[in-house]
C-alpha cells in the first residue's frame, strides 16, 4: 500500500521479530449479518494492524454497546466490551495508565453522538494519542431499528414511524468545533481501499484521530447511503499531500475537492455540505497539545514514595 | 519578624477554671474568617497535647446574605484532657461576630445553657436602626437563658491596626481565645504562619499583630480564663480532617491514578491530591463528568494499578452501570463514597448515612462488591491501603463509606509508620502461562489471577456480557449461574478471612448499640455515660458492610436487645400508619435482621448534623428496663 507515504511513521521493526499477518489478528468469527458494513471495517482494521506490525498483547480495542461494539471480540488483541456510551471514558482510563499500549476506539452512532457524546466531546479536547472510529449506520441495529442522532430527516424507523422529526446530526461539524480537536476525517466502508488509507492516516497521527466511517445497514437503513453507493459523482474525494492519497480511486471518483487539512475554517465549511459526501482528511494539527503528555509524571519507586510520604506526614505532625 | 514576636501586656492574675473538656465555637457570616480561626485554634490545641475534635459550620452557600440565622458559617472546637472522638453535645463558649449567626446556633440547641457568649457589639449602635432593633430583639431572646453574654467591640479594636476590620477580626478572636485557654503563642504565631503561607509577609505581621490586639483586649477585660491540662505528648501524632486522610492513605496504597468530578463534600480529597500527588507519581484526572470518571478508573485499573474514584451520593448513583461493569468483568477498583444527606441533592454540606443500601444494593443484576466505612479519621487512612489490596486480591469493586462528618472533622492522631508493603507491586507483565485463562475461577473461592494488557498470550475481550472462564460471552445455559456463583463466592471468602469484632464493654448486658461509620466516637460515649449509670450497655462498631463481620449472631444472642444506632431515616414506631410489618428502618438495622434473624431495632435521626452523644444517651435509656431510671 503505498497511501499517505508522508504521514506514516517509519517502522522500527527488529530484524527478527516475528511477522503478524492478517490472519494473526483474527479472533472469534465474526456475527455481524451478512452484507454489514462492519465487516470491511473488521477487514481494513486487520489489514492496518499488519501493516504496523502491532503487538496483539501491545494493542487495546475499547468499545462501547451495539452491532459494532462487537468489534473487539472478532480481534486477537486485547479488547474491552463496556457499557453504552462509554467507551472513550474506559480508552482514556487505559491510555493515561499505560501510554505504552497502543489503543483503538469502535463506537457505533448512538454510542458516539447520542448516549455518549458528552464524553467524544471531551476526548476530543483531550487529544489522546488513539484512533477513535465512529461506525456510523445511521440507526440503532442491535435493538432492532430505532432512530439515531445522525439518521437522516424523514427516515423512518419502529421509533419513529413517521419519518425523523429532525435533520441529522453532523458529527464531522461536531468534531470540528471541538477546541484542541487534533485530526478528523470521513471514510466510507464501501470504499475500501480509502478506509485502509484513512484509518493508517489516523494511525500514524499524534493525537486522537477520529475517523466517521459511513456504514451501510442491510437490514434497516441501506437505504441512506444507496445512492451514494450506487453514484461515484455524489462523491467528492479531499485530495492534498498531507492527507489521504489512493492510486487509482481518482478514475471511479472523478470528482477531485483539493484541501489542505491544516485549514480548520475550510475543513468547517466542507462538513456543512450536504449535497455531496466528502472523503478524506477535513483537518489534521500534530501540534495540538495531548492530554496524556502534559499530566505524564515521572514514576516514581517505593522507596522514593515512602520518603515523601513521610515528609507529607511531617507536615501534619502534631 | 521582631514585631511579630507576641509579648504579653498584663501579668495573668485571673485565675482559671479547670475543666476536663471545653467546647468552643467561632460563628460569623460566610468569608469572615470564622473557619481558619476554630482550625489554628484546634490546630494549636491538638499539638499542645489537648484531645481535639473539630466540626465545620457550613452555609449552603458560598456568600449568603449577611447577618442572617441561615448562614451562619463556623467552626466548633471540643478540646479535652484526654482523647476527644466526636463533636459532643454543646457550646461552652461561642464567639459571635453578629447576633444573628448567634441565635441559629441558639435555636439549634448548639449552645450550653451556661455557655459564654463573646459577641460583636457594634451592631448596637448602628446606623441602620433595623439593625439596632434586631440586635435589641435578639438580645431578648438569648437573655431569656441562662448565658452569659460579653459584648466585644472586635472591629473598633482592629480599626487600630487595619482598615477593613472585617478582614482581620478572626485573627483578634483568635487572640481572645489563645488568652482565655492559655495557647502556647508560639504555636500559634507558627500555626498562623502556615495557615498564611500563600500570602504575604505583611498579611502574616498584620494578623500577628491582630492576635495580638486580641490577646491583650482580652487580659485587660475578661474576667474568667478557662483551663483544660493538655496531656504530655508520648507519642508521635498527625492532626488532619478524613478527606486529606483518605488521600493520604491512597498515596500510601501506592495508587496512582484518581478520576473525580467535583462534588461536595468528596472534592476536598482530590484538592489535597491534586497538590501532592504528582510528587508521588500519581495524578487526579477531573473527568467531564461523574460517569467518566468511573470509566478512567476502571480503564485504568484494567490496564494497570488498581484506581480510585471519588464521589458522593448523586455523582454515586451515576456511576451505577460502571460499578456493575467492574463486578462483572472483576476489575478492582476502589470508590470513595464521602456520604451526605439525600436523596437528590439532599443536604450537600451535612452529614448522612443513607447510602449504604444504594451502595449494596444499587446496580441492577447480581454484582457482589466490598464495602468498608471507616469509624474515625485515623481509619480514613488505614481503609484506603486495605482497600486497594483486597480489591487487587479479589479482583473486586471496593467501596469505602465515608461521610461528611469525617471528611471535614480534625482530630489528632496515631502517626502512621509508612510501610512500601502497603504499596501495589510493580506490574507483572510476564507472558500468560499457556492454557491459563481470562478468569481461572478456582471453583471453591472464584479467585482467579488477573490477566492485565501488555502480557502477551493472555489476549481476550473484557465484556460486560455474561461469560465463561474465557471471557466468553454466555450462549449456552448453567454459564450465567456458574459466573454469578463465582463472582458472589469471593465475598464469602473475605468474610471467612475476617475476625469477629470486639465489643465495646462487657460482652453481655441488657442492650447492644450497633453502629457503623463516624457515629463511633458519639455510641461509645454515650455507652460509657451510660456504664457509669450503672447500665448494662455495650457497643459494637462494623467496619465491613459487605461481606458483614462474622459472629454477629453470636454477639447478639448474649444481649436482651439490640439497635442501631445511625445517621439516616427511619420510621417511629409509634408514627401514624406505622406497624411493625411496615416499618422503615435503618439501613444497617435492615442488613443485620436479614443475616442474624435477629429482631434488631434502631434509632436514627437525620439532623445534618453529626449525632449528640447525650441524645444516644437518651435512646439508650427509653430501651433499658424502666426506662433506663438509675
Amino acid at each position: 500500500m503505498t497511501a499517505a507515504c508522508g504521514l506514516l511513521p517509519v517502522l522500527d521493526q527488529e530484524e527478527d521479530t516475528p511477522s503478524y499477518e492478517m490472519s494473526d489478528y483474527e479472533g472469534a468469527r465474526a456475527r455481524w449479518c451478512p452484507g454489514c458494513g462492519d465487516h470491511s471495517v473488521l477487514t481494513a482494521v486487520q489489514r492496518l494492524l499488519a501493516a504496523e506490525q502491532l503487538k496483539p498483547e501491545q494493542t487495546v480495542f475499547v468499545s462501547g454497546i451495539g452491532c459494532s461494539s462487537r468489534f473487539p471480540h472478532y480481534l486477537s488483541t486485547y479488547g474491552f466490551h463496556g457499557i453504552h456510551g462509554r467507551a472513550l471514558p474506559v480508552a482514556t482510563g487505559i491510555r493515561l495508565h499505560r501510554p505504552d499500549l497502543r489503543v483503538f476506539v469502535v463506537m457505533g452512532d448512538g454510542d458516539c453522538t447520542s448516549i455518549g457524546a458528552g464524553h467524544w466531546v471531551h476526548a476530543m479536547r483531550y487529544n489522546l494519542d488513539m484512533v477513535v472510529m465512529l461506525l456510523d449506520n445511521a440507526i440503532y441495529g442491535l435493538t432492532k431499528n430505532q432512530t439515531s442522532p445522525t439518521t437522516p430527516q424523514g427516515f423512518r424507523s419502529n421509533t419513529q414511524p413517521h419519518g425523523s422529526w429532525l435533520p441529522a446530526l453532523n458529527p464531522l461539524s461536531v468534531a470540528l468545533g471541538v477546541t484542541n480537536a487534533s485530526f478528523v476525517a470521513q471514510t466510507a466502508e464501501w470504499v475500501p481501499s480509502h478506509l485502509y488509507a484513512t484509518l493508517r492516516a489516523a494511525y500514524a497521527h499524534r493525537g486522537l484521530g477520529f475517523v466517521r466511517i459511513l456504514q451501510r445497514c442491510p437490514m434497516y437503513s441501506s437505504a441512506v447511503y444507496q445512492a451514494a453507493v450506487q453514484d461515484p459523482a455524489r462523491i467528492g474525494l479531499l485530495v492534498h499531500d498531507d492527507g489521504v492519497v489512493v492510486p487509482d480511486l481518482e478514475k471511479v471518483y472523478t470528482t477531485q475537492v483539493a484541501h489542505d487539512p491544516h485549514d480548520l475554517d475550510a475543513a468547517r465549511r466542507l462538513a456543512g455540505v450536504t449535497d455531496r459526501i466528502h472523503l478524506g482528511v477535513l483537518f489534521r494539527d500534530p501540534s495540538r497539545p495531548r492530554y496524556e503528555e502534559i499530566r505524564r509524571v515521572a514514576p516514581r519507586t517505593a522507596e522514593e514514595r515512602l520518603v515523601e510520604l513521610n515528609l507529607e506526614l511531617d507536615r501534619y505532625a502534631v | 519578624m521582631t514585631d511579630a514576636t507576641v509579648s504579653l501586656a498584663a501579668p495573668i492574675d485571673v485565675p482559671a477554671v479547670g475543666c476536663t473538656e471545653h467546647t468552643i465555637e467561632i460563628v460569623s457570616d460566610a468569608g469572615e474568617g470564622a473557619q481558619k480561626c476554630g482550625q489554628i485554634f484546634g490546630a494549636v490545641s491538638a499539638k499542645m497535647g489537648n484531645g481535639v475534635w473539630t466540626v465545620e459550620i457550613i452555609p449552603a452557600e458560598i456568600q449568603p446574605p449577611p447577618r442572617v440565622p441561615d448562614g451562619a458559617s463556623g467552626y466548633r472546637i471540643r478540646i479535652g484532657e484526654g482523647p476527644i472522638t466526636n463533636w459532643g453535645d454543646a457550646t461552652n463558649l461561642a464567639v459571635a461576630f453578629n447576633e444573628q449567626v448567634l441565635l441559629a446556633r441558639h435555636r439549634l440547641g448548639a449552645l450550653a445553657p451556661d455557655a459564654i457568649l463573646l459577641i460583636e457589639d457594634k451592631w448596637a449602635a448602628d446606623d441602620d436602626a433595623d439593625v439596632r432593633a434586631a440586635w435589641d430583639a435578639a438580645m431578648v431572646e438569648l437573655a431569656a437563658c441562662n448565658y452569659r453574654i460579653v459584648p466585644v467591640p472586635m472591629e473598633a479594636e482592629c480599626l487600630a491596626v487595619v482598615d477593613n476590620p472585617r478582614k482581620g477580626k478572626n485573627m483578634f478572636a483568635l487572640g481572645m481565645l489563645a488568652w482565655i485557654y492559655q495557647r502556647d503563642m508560639d504555636r500559634v504565631r507558627d500555626q498562623i504562619a502556615y495557615a498564611f503561607r500563600k500570602k504575604s509577609e505583611t498579611i502574616f505581621e498584620q494578623n500577628i499583630t491582630l492576635l495580638k490586639l486580641g490577646y491583650d483586649w482580652a487580659a485587660d477585660h475578661l474576667d474568667f480564663r478557662i483551663e483544660v491540662v493538655p496531656a504530655p505528648i508520648t507519642e508521635a501524632l498527625v492532626v488532619m480532617n478524613g478527606n486529606e486522610a483518605l488521600g493520604l492513605g491512597a498515596i500510601a496504597s501506592g495508587m496512582e491514578l484518581c478520576a473525580m468530578y467535583p462534588i461536595t463534600p468528596a472534592t476536598s480529597v482530590s484538592h489535597y491530591l491534586g497538590e501532592v500527588f504528582e510528587r508521588f507519581g500519581g495524578i487526579v484526572h477531573q473527568a467531564e463528568d461523574e460517569i467518566a470518571a468511573a470509566g478512567v478508573a476502571i480503564g485504568a485499573s484494567y490496564a494497570g494499578k488498581v484506581a480510585f474514584t471519588i464521589t458522593s451520593g448523586p455523582g454515586f448513583a451515576l456511576k451505577t452501570e460502571f460499578l456493575g461493569l467492574a463486578s462483572m468483568i472483576e476489575v478492582p477498583l476502589v470508590l470513595i463514597d464521602v456520604q451526605r444527606g439525600g436523596p437528590s441533592t439532599g443536604l450537600p454540606t451535612k452529614v448522612e448515612q443513607s447510602d449504604l443500601l444504594a451502595a449494596l444494593f444499587g446496580q441492577p443484576g447480581d454484582a457482589p462488591h466490598v464495602i468498608i466505612a471507616p469509624a474515625t479519621i485515623e481509619e480514613c487512612f488505614h481503609v484506603m491501603i486495605a482497600a486497594r489490596r483486597i480489591a487487587e486480591t479479589f479482583r473486586t469493586v471496593v467501596m469505602v463509606l465515608s461521610d461528611a462528618n469525617l471528611a471535614t472533622g480534625v482530630t489528632p492522631f496515631r502517626r502512621p509508620v509508612p510501610d512500601a508493603q502497603w504499596q501495589a507491586a510493580p506490574l507483572d507483565l510476564a507472558p500468560v502461562p499457556s492454557g491459563q485463562r481470562a478468569y481461572d475461577w478456582n471453583p471453591v473461592t472464584g479467585l482467579s489471577r488477573r490477566v492485565i494488557p501488555g502480557q502477551a498470550g493472555g489476549m481476550h475481550t473484557v465484556t460486560g456480557l455474561s461469560h465463561d472462564e474465557g471471557s466468553k460471552v454466555a450462549y449456552s445455559s448453567g454459564v450465567h449461574q456458574r459466573g454469578s456463583a463465582m463472582r458472589s463466592r469471593k465475598l464469602a471468602v473475605l468474610q471467612s478471612l475476617l475476625v469477629a469484632p470486639t465489643v465495646y464493654g462487657d460482652g453481655d448486658g441488657d442492650l447492644l448499640v450497633v453502629g457503623w461509620g463516624s457515629t463511633k466516637g458519639a455510641i461509645e460515649e454515650a455507652v460509657d455515660r451510660a456504664r457509669q449509670a450503672g447500665h448494662r450497655v455495650s457497643s459494637l462498631h462494623l467496619r465491613f458492610l459487605s461481606p458483614l463481620e462474622p459472629g454477629l449472631k453470636q454477639i447478639f444472642r448474649r444481649f436482651q436487645k439490640v439497635f442501631t444506632v445511625e445517621i439516616n431515616y427511619s420510621d417511629e414506631p409509634d408514627d401514624p400508619f406505622i406497624t411493625d410489618e411496615n416499618r422503615r428502618r435503618g439501613q444497617l438495622s435492615l442488613l443485620l435482621r436479614n443475616a442474624t434473624l435477629v429482631d434488631v431495632d434502631c434509632w436514627t435521626r437525620v439532623p445534618g448534623e453529626p449525632l449528640r452523644p447525650g441524645a444516644i444517651l437518651d435512646a439508650i435509656r427509653a430501651r433499658l428496663p424502666g426506662g433506663g431510671a438509675p
